[in-house]
């Protein structure tokens, strides 16, 4: 009921400005801000974190071993006296970036994937379509875990894999999308103007297909950053040197009965983040009135 | 309903092909022989192993001789326990999984039904408010942090429960299927709050208020049937993402199962193991999709209806 008044209250002020009308309902959203605010906080933080981090990434102090949080180490140390902070920090970085990175590959995929099954219709987005679905029945989970142990553990790779399983969903919004606006009269102007297929796609039915796609992204980096935990948990994903918060979780669970900290800390980050997450992308699917996508 | 169960079951088979076909040839571009390590192998005998395991014929014939493995059930020997085959290996590992993933979906269904039910009767209040917030927690936070969070809390400090093993010790089961319930559960919640939402606003529940029902059995006798179906549609997915969190929860908890071997077989690169338990499980998936499509088709009389008369 509530859905039906605001699509149009949605439609009906439209005409003035869609973002300046989201942004308003989003600012009223307090949990949504607050995932906003923590979002924008940990990006700036993993953007700045060779500056930021308290000591080197791999300084240690083996004498001091793993020490709770104090005054010299406000998060504690590991066994090898590494500064957890420092640690959570540098993870973060790893975290967030396969996070974006493989959200931005489902992203490309599928909005091109989506345009161009809907734009052309027919044969072309029935078969299109048929192998999405397909694609959609399989256990991506496990695939992942196959395509790790079969190609090594990358991290390229992994950004790579994880891409190309959440693009699926992002497919079928985008068709979605393009099949109605296709049908309006601008982009029968835009078709008798002579402009090409590619150009209207790209100038005319992305930009108008914009609030789904941002919804669904919003809710897809989350997921994506579980799967890359996931992995790393399991040692299938990011590898040492190198460090992100799944293995940092993965080492605290190791000596949890001794140094709980080193367990809490880091899936603090994480649940931090993906509560962050989710709380911004119902928001936004409030805010730009995007129903039953993503589920 | 006869016709679409039939097209389903015809669906099923080119994506179970396909997983077959990826998967075989996944395995086999994989950089490195699974005898490489052993340096010491004498021609001959590494002739013979991988006569025995078909490595020297063409990899056409190899994946057709493969495909007559599978028709027969028979998913080959294991490349690092020899005189192991993979049926074996899926015998050994098969009940544990079945029970954690049985148990689970129960901790799912219930506990998410149960607190998705309680919040839609009162929305936007704090009937509503605590179990979706608790939910929101238990989406956000991942199984592997669960589990270990919940062992450091009830089988450490409060010592409990056992923090692990598999019908050793009475209640070693609990933890477990918690763990890998309750990210489920709290999927659950959310689907079922706004299915019965949407079935208490529909005329059919005013007619049944209105002849004088009580309100319990307004909900139990008309909504719960319509308003459950999202959540018969999610257990399909649910399936798979339960068998994928066993690998995580049977590692934590150290539970001799199907996803444990799975993750040992992916370090050990024993590919004929990964081969053979990847399609098995994904056979699995797949049918668990079809038989939670069917169901919730079957819920819906208007779905029914449209292949039930043609």
């Amino acid at each position: 009921m509530t859905a039906a008044n605001l699509t149009s209250v949605a439609q009906a002020e439209q005409g003035t400005s869609l973002w300046k009308d989201a942004w308003r309902r989003l600012r009223k959203n307090r949990l949504a801000l607050f995932g906003l605010a923590v979002l924008t906080a940990f990006i700036l933080i993993a953007l700045l974190t060779p500056w930021l981090a308290p000591y080197a990434y791999d300084a240690q102090n083996l004498d001091l071993g793993a020490s709770p949080p104090s005054a010299e180490h406000w998060l504690g140390t590991d066994i090898f006296g590494r500064d957890l902070l420092t640690q959570i920090m540098y993870g973060g970085r790893i975290s967030l970036a396969v996070g974006f990175v493989a959200t931005a590959v489902a992203l490309v995929i599928g909005v091109t994937w989506g345009a161009v099954a809907g734009y052309v219709g027919g044969r072309v987005d029935a078969v299109m379509m048929r192998l999405v679905d397909i694609l959609y029945a399989l256990p991506f989970m496990i695939f992942i875990v196959l395509l790790m142990v079969v190609f090594g553990r990358n991290l390229l790779l992994l950004f790579l894999a994880i891409g190309a399983v959440e693009w699926l969903t992002m497919a079928r919004i985008m068709r979605g999308q393009v099949q109605s606006l296709r049908q309006q009269e601008f982009v029968e102007a835009a078709v008798s103007l002579g402009l090409s297929p590619a150009t209207i796609v790209r100038r005319h039915l992305v930009p108008n297909a914009l609030g789904p796609i941002i919804v669904y992204t919003t809710l897809t980096i989350p997921s994506v950053m579980l799967l890359e935990a996931f992995l790393s948990f399991l040692g299938l994903g990011v590898q040492p040197p190198a460090t992100s918060w799944g293995l940092l979780i993965s080492y605290g669970a190791e000596t949890m009965e001794e140094y709980p900290w080193l367990l809490i800390f880091p899936g603090a980050a994480l649940t931090l983040t993906l509560f962050a997450l989710n709380f911004l992308g119902d928001g936004l699917r409030d805010a730009l009135d995007v129903r039953g996508s993503g589920d | 309903m006869w016709r679409f169960v039939v097209g389903r079951l015809l669906q099923a088979i080119p994506v179970i092909l396909a997983v077959i076909t990826v998967t075989f040839f996944l395995v086999r571009i994989a950089p490195g022989g699974p005898f490489d390590s052993e340096k010491a192998v004498i021609p001959e005998v590494k002739a013979a192993l991988e006569a025995q395991y078909r490595l020297d014929l063409p990899l056409g014939q190899q994946y057709l001789a493969y495909l007559g493995d599978l028709a027969q059930g028979e998913l080959g020997p294991s490349f690092k326990y020899p005189g192991r085959s993979v049926n074996e290996l899926i015998a050994a590992g098969l009940p544990a999984t079945a029970e954690l993933g049985a148990y689970a979906l129960l901790v799912a269904v219930v506990l998410g039904g149960l607190a998705g039910v309680v919040a839609s009767l009162k929305p936007n209040s704090a009937q509503d408010y605590i179990p979706m917030s608790v939910a929101m927690i238990g989406i956000c936070m991942p199984t592997f942090l669960l589990g270990p969070l919940l062992v450091l809390l009830f089988g450490i400090h409060l010592e409990w429960l056992p923090v692990a093993g598999w019908g050793d010790i009475p209640g070693d089961k609990i933890l477990p299927s918690l763990t890998l319930g309750a990210a489920y559960a709290a999927y659950i919640a959310r689907l079922s709050r706004a299915g019965m939402l949407e079935v208490m606003s529909q005329d059919y529940i005013r007619t049944a208020r209105a002849k004088g029902l009580p309100e319990w059995q307004v909900v139990t006798r008309h909504a719960l049937r319509g308003g459950l179906i999202p959540v018969v549609a999610f257990l399909g997915p649910a399936f798979a993402g339960l068998l994928a969190g066993s690998f995580v929860v049977e590692t934590i908890f150290q539970i001799p199962g199907l996803g444990r071997f799975y993750v040992q077989a992916a370090f050990n690169r024993d590919y004929t193991m990964i081969l053979g338990t990847t399609v098995f499980l994904s056979t699995l998936i797949v049918l668990f999709n079809l038989l939670s499509d069917i169901l919730a088709a079957w819920l819906n009389p208007r779905l029914r209806a449209q292949y039930g008369e043609a």
